[in-house]
């Protein structure tokens, strides 16, 4: 288990490090891309084919934010699609062997950073920029560091979730992996040089850690998500 | 000598910091066991009471996940060390 790689450094600002996480999210967004155009290409009146799936999506997104947030605030739909399907490809990417891009902080601080000015804008909105203010002193001015803390806590408690789930399943597989090679090597006793072990067992928690996690966790960080900026809004 | 006994603490305080899963195993499993008799009462909202169910476990989770992030800052980039 090692950080993710230094691809190649901009020089700029004493050089900035391009990791492996930079670039594999920019081949997501190729593939995501490349995904939306082919399900949407050649719409039709009536669905059928991969357009009924491009479909399902939508409607499971659209059904999902207006059951959490309210029919008034169907608007928010396309930013929640959004992170749930770029949350569960990066995930799900570690089952191509490539580094998932969730398991790295920076990624989902990025989110988690959008989230809060999501938050803080909604609740400017809603209170106006004095009603704002105000409320960090509610229901005493002694509560304001307790305030400005718990409101600061939202984001770190956000991303440190996500990162911290995809990571720990990085971590236990790589360690299963290391166990699996030494359990081959005290059986085998060095006749059979490929770790054997390594085929198929880990497949197995893989369902769990890659699969069942990765799907799980984009789910709650849109759910969250769904639940701070409705209830900022009140 | 002094990098031997940092890497020794980090080692025993990860394992400690670790103790923290306890608390969301407890937390999740009361909230698990709270949903069940939910949906035995009234089967008809299952879906609604699953899914408020993952959103409260996910957020009971976040101190185990803080204890897992501390353990893994000990392990694999130690600050401590930097210090000597």
């Amino acid at each position: 288990m090692e950080g993710p790689k230094i691809i190649f450094t901009i020089p700029l600002f004493g050089g900035i490090a391009v990791t492996e996480t930079v670039t594999n999210s920019w081949l997501l967004i190729l593939v995501i891309f490349i995904l939306c155009k082919f399900l949407t290409n050649n719409l039709q009146k009536i669905p059928k084919g991969k357009q009924v799936l491009a479909e399902k999506f939508v409607t499971m997104i659209n059904g999902l934010v207006k059951e959490t947030m309210g029919e008034k605030k169907l608007h928010y739909a396309p930013y929640i699609g959004t992170l749930m399907i770029f949350s569960a490809l990066g995930s799900l990417m570690s089952l191509t062997g490539l580094r998932p891009v969730t398991g790295d902080l920076n990624t989902t601080v990025a989110w988690a950073v959008v989230t809060f000015v999501l938050i803080q804008m909604t609740k400017i909105k809603a209170n106006g920029f004095l009603g704002y203010l105000k409320s960090f002193a509610d229901p005493f001015p002694v509560m304001l560091p307790i305030n400005i803390v718990s409101e600061l806590a939202t984001p770190v408690s956000l991303s440190f979730r996500h990162f911290g789930n995809i990571a720990a399943g990085s971590v236990i597989t790589s360690l299963l992996y290391t166990a699996l090679a030494a359990l081959t090597n005290i059986i085998f006793r060095g006749f059979i040089p490929v770790p054997i072990f390594q085929l198929g067992i880990p497949a197995v928690l893989s369902i769990y850690f890659d699969l069942f996690t990765g799907f799980m966790q984009a789910f709650i960080f849109s759910m969250l998500t769904m639940a701070f900026i409705s209830n900022a809004a009140e | 000598m002094e990098r031997a006994i940092i890497l020794a603490a980090s080692a025993v305080g990860a394992g400690l910091a670790m103790i923290a899963g306890l608390g969301p195993g407890i937390g999740e499993g009361f909230t698990a066991g709270k949903a069940c008799e939910a949906i035995g009462r009234q089967p008809e909202a299952q879906s609604v009471v699953t899914r408020t169910m993952i959103v409260g476990c996910a957020i009971a989770e976040s101190t185990g996940i803080y204890s897992l992030v501390i353990a893994l800052i000990l392990i694999f980039m130690n600050p401590l060390l930097g210090m000597l």
